[in-house]
């Protein structure tokens, strides 16, 4: 047993964290809150140059063949640095969508270019308020046409394709489809976190592509949400740490009756609890890590674990955060706002805390059968 | 990265496991011995197998073993219904600090029975004066030829009554500031001026005791460190105390899971409801993040690094933890909550006695205060408290009595 990143891992993450210093400090964070474009294309272009969109693919679809513990180390630096570029949709979806029920002829059109970042892929669940299941899409899918509205799809309006989750009369009563999107009436959705773009997908009888067998979608579904879960957890994880940071850094500065606000137990035991929370939740990231990487078979089990302690984990950094800095941390000027809007957009993105709590709970009853 | 066994490991676990399925005690073989006289048999046995604080060298009465497999080895233990809860101080926290500071020929003999289960260990630190602000203890020791003598009173010390020694922090210089006039020692808990006076607690238990030294004689050779050094042979102990802190009184997710399949609500069993299934969620998680911390931990002291203050979520966690799922579990039973009676209570009363034992782990062995405020400075590198008394003379310093 070993539960620690190897020291290639390690560099990795040093690099990571270096490279997006420099091509992704706050301002370029703030030049997409406050501006109109949709996300940040010359950060993805360098991203997609440095390889990250490549890291699983194979190298037979021109990836770089690396494991889902380096992707994770990526996803903390990511979240640590609040990209707003579309790598979750792309690359924890839309490949993994791929990888897992594509056909050869599907991987071989779109997986180098996913892997060069030249293509933007997304996934497309919801459609109303409340948990998903098949038999409340409204979506459905008929003679490789598809019809309904699907919203909110996360980068829905910079993607060149959706994997998307619709009705079906068979097997577990969805199916997957891959739509090109260029055909697709697209209207762009404001949400919490205008950092990351989304937006509502009009499909009219449109031309689909089946991605799989029908009336497997849903078990696709499923499992790749298990698997997007351990990602966007890093995701969550590296920007709870940067909450954290944040916070303290602010306290050390920050003088109040003659000293440092940071001396203070109020503040002291605040961030020591940040701390706690960040700490059990990056250790279950590890434990997720593991499982993504082996696809074991605890994989439902640990990704549930690393989903609902970095929720809870991002969620408590960025409001303590936010309180922390007092007034000027309720100020639009300062990046607090960063982290509170990313924090519950990553937390709702895949799935709710609660819905992942009940995944965790059914998770552990299917390891241990009731005694009748 | 790699949470499965190399074979090395697969090889140590599975004879660690055949070991213990062969030798774990039955609970006839255990019917009508106390915890103490049942802990014994159990770490005398795992001892003469060479399965006892595997961590030790050899010398010392372990197996020399490396700290994955100690993560093997707790693990498989771990599956068993075992006792021993009794050697936690002695082992957990006095032995670390024989090893970091006693002489050779003081190791030699005192080691080899901690790990055998011979001899009981307690650790008299608090003090009535001085619990949170532990180097405000006020116990004197007065150097008399070869020996110190000891006046004053200890507090809070768990095992006092069957321990055979005691690890001990006294005051040898009143006139400089209070971490710069402390000694560390260990002694023999027969020896004459020791009184024992066990303290009942809330849970209606008495593991813990006042102390009181009437000139208790101690031999300058069992001194740890120098003179005026106590307080930093007592950071070792206390950096170790998180081994010895358990305080989950049997009930982890494990139980109150199974509580929730077998009570009704709403006419099905209450782990249907998506409100008992969200809070078991986030037990479970704080109790995954928790052994994922300890592995962890282990990996960077197999490296050698030192146990950092880190650690000190275990116990942070755990003890909050068990408090809230203890009072979740009664609240489950509705009408039947509050019942003790062992003949009716679910689970003979388990949920109810670990909820009164409960606030002991949130201060035992450090506060929560006191955690957070060790997390906070260590580990986050914010300033410390405002200290009044510090640079201060001891005996300068203002106290609630004058």
């Amino acid at each position: 047993m070993n539960f620690e990143f190897s020291d290639e891992q390690n560099l990795l993450r040093d690099q990571a964290q270096a490279f997006l210093r420099d091509n992704c400090p706050p301002s370029a964070v703030r030049t997409i809150l406050d501006g109109d474009a949709p996300y940040d294309a010359d950060l993805w272009q360098k991203v997609a140059e440095m390889g990250w969109t490549a890291t699983v693919i194979p190298e037979r679809f021109g990836g770089l063949g690396l494991s889902y513990l380096e992707l994770c180390v990526i996803a903390e630096e990511l979240g640590r640095a609040v990209a707003p570029i579309p790598f979750s949709s792309s690359v924890y979806l839309a490949t993994e969508a791929l990888l897992a029920a594509g056909s050869d002829a599907q991987k071989e059109r779109w997986l180098p270019k996913l892997a060069t970042g030249e293509a933007i892929g997304t996934f497309a669940l919801g459609e109303r308020a409340g948990q998903p299941r098949p038999d409340t899409l409204a979506t459905r899918a008929a003679n490789g046409r598809l019809t309904g509205s699907k919203m909110p799809v996360a980068d829905g309006d910079v993607a060149d394709f959706a994997v998307v989750v619709a009705a079906c009369d068979d097997g577990d009563g969805a199916a997957l489809h891959l739509v090109e999107t260029g055909g697709v009436e697209r209207n762009a959705l404001a949400t919490l976190d205008p950092t990351r773009s989304h937006a509502r997908l009009e499909l009219a009888d449109t031309e689909a592509e089946p991605l799989g067998a029908a009336g497997e979608g849903w078990q696709h579904t499923q499992r790749l949400l298990d698997r997007a879960a351990v990602l966007f957890a890093w995701e969550q994880v590296g920007g709870a740490q940067a909450a954290l940071e944040m916070a303290r850094e602010y306290a050390m500065g920050r003088y109040a009756f003659g000293r440092p606000i940071a001396g203070y137990q109020a503040i002291k035991h605040k961030l020591a609890n940040v701390y706690v929370k960040n700490t059990l939740a990056r250790s279950n990231c590890y434990y997720g890590a593991w499982a993504l990487s082996t696809d074991a078979d605890e994989l439902p089990l640990a990704a549930a674990t690393a989903r609902v302690s970095a929720c809870q984990a991002y969620y408590f950094a960025s409001k303590e955060n936010i309180q922390t800095h007092g007034g000027m941390g309720f100020t639009w000027e300062f990046d607090c706002q960063f982290h509170y809007r990313r924090a519950k957009l990553l937390s709702v993105n895949i799935g709710s805390e609660a819905t992942w709590q009940d995944r965790l709970i059914a998770a552990v009853e299917s390891a241990e059968p009731a005694v009748a | 990265m790699d949470f499965n066994d190399t074979p090395e490991e697969a090889a140590f676990r599975a004879e660690a496991r055949s070991w213990l399925e062969a030798n774990v005690p039955s609970r006839e073989e255990l019917a009508g011995l106390d915890e103490i006289a049942a802990s014994k048999l159990w770490q005398k046995r795992k001892y003469d197998a060479g399965w006892a604080c595997i961590r030790w060298p050899e010398e010392y009465g372990g197996r020399g073993a490396s700290a994955i497999e100690q993560v093997i080895w707790n693990q498989e233990e771990g599956k068993f219904s075992t006792p021993g809860g009794v050697f936690g101080i002695g082992q957990g926290m006095a032995a670390p600090t024989m090893m970091a500071w006693a002489r050779e020929e003081h190791k030699r003999k005192h080691l080899p029975p901690l790990a055998s289960g011979e001899h009981i260990w307690c650790q008299l630190f608090s003090e009535p004066a001085g619990g949170s602000d532990l180097a405000a203890l006020r116990t004197r020791a007065e150097k008399d030829g070869d020996e110190w003598v000891i006046n004053g009173q200890k507090i809070w010390t768990s095992g006092a009554h069957y321990s055979d020694y005691g690890i001990l922090v006294v005051r040898t210089d009143p006139t400089v500031p209070k971490h710069k006039g402390l000694s560390y020692f260990f002694l023999d808990m027969k020896s004459p001026g020791i009184d024992i006076r066990p303290i009942k607690q809330i849970s209606g238990g008495a593991n813990f005791n006042e102390v009181y030294f009437n000139d208790v004689r101690i031999p300058d050779d069992q001194r740890l460190g120098e003179v005026g050094q106590g307080w930093q042979v007592a950071i070792t102990t206390l950096m170790n105390e998180r081994f010895a802190i358990g305080g989950g009184g049997g009930v982890g997710f494990k139980q109150v899971f199974d509580l929730a399949r077998r009570i009704e609500v709403d006419g099905e069993p209450a782990i249907r409801d998506r409100n008992v299934r969200s809070k078991l969620a986030t037990w479970y998680a704080q109790e995954a993040g928790l052994r994922f911390t300890g592995y962890r931990s282990m990996s960077a002291l197999s490296r050698g690094d030192i146990p950092g203050p880190e650690n000190s979520i275990g116990k942070l966690v755990g003890a909050s933890k068990t408090q809230d799922m203890t009072s979740f579990a009664m609240d489950l039973m509705e009408l039947s909550g509050a019942v003790t009676d062992p003949e009716y209570a679910e689970r003979h009363g388990l949920f109810q006695n670990a909820y009164m034992g409960s606030p002991g782990g949130r201060i035992a062995g450090g506060s929560d205060e006191i955690m957070l405020n060790i997390l906070a400075e260590r580990v986050l590198g914010m300033p410390q408290d405002v200290r009044l008394d510090k640079g201060i003379p001891f005996n300068e310093v203002p106290t609630g009595a004058n």
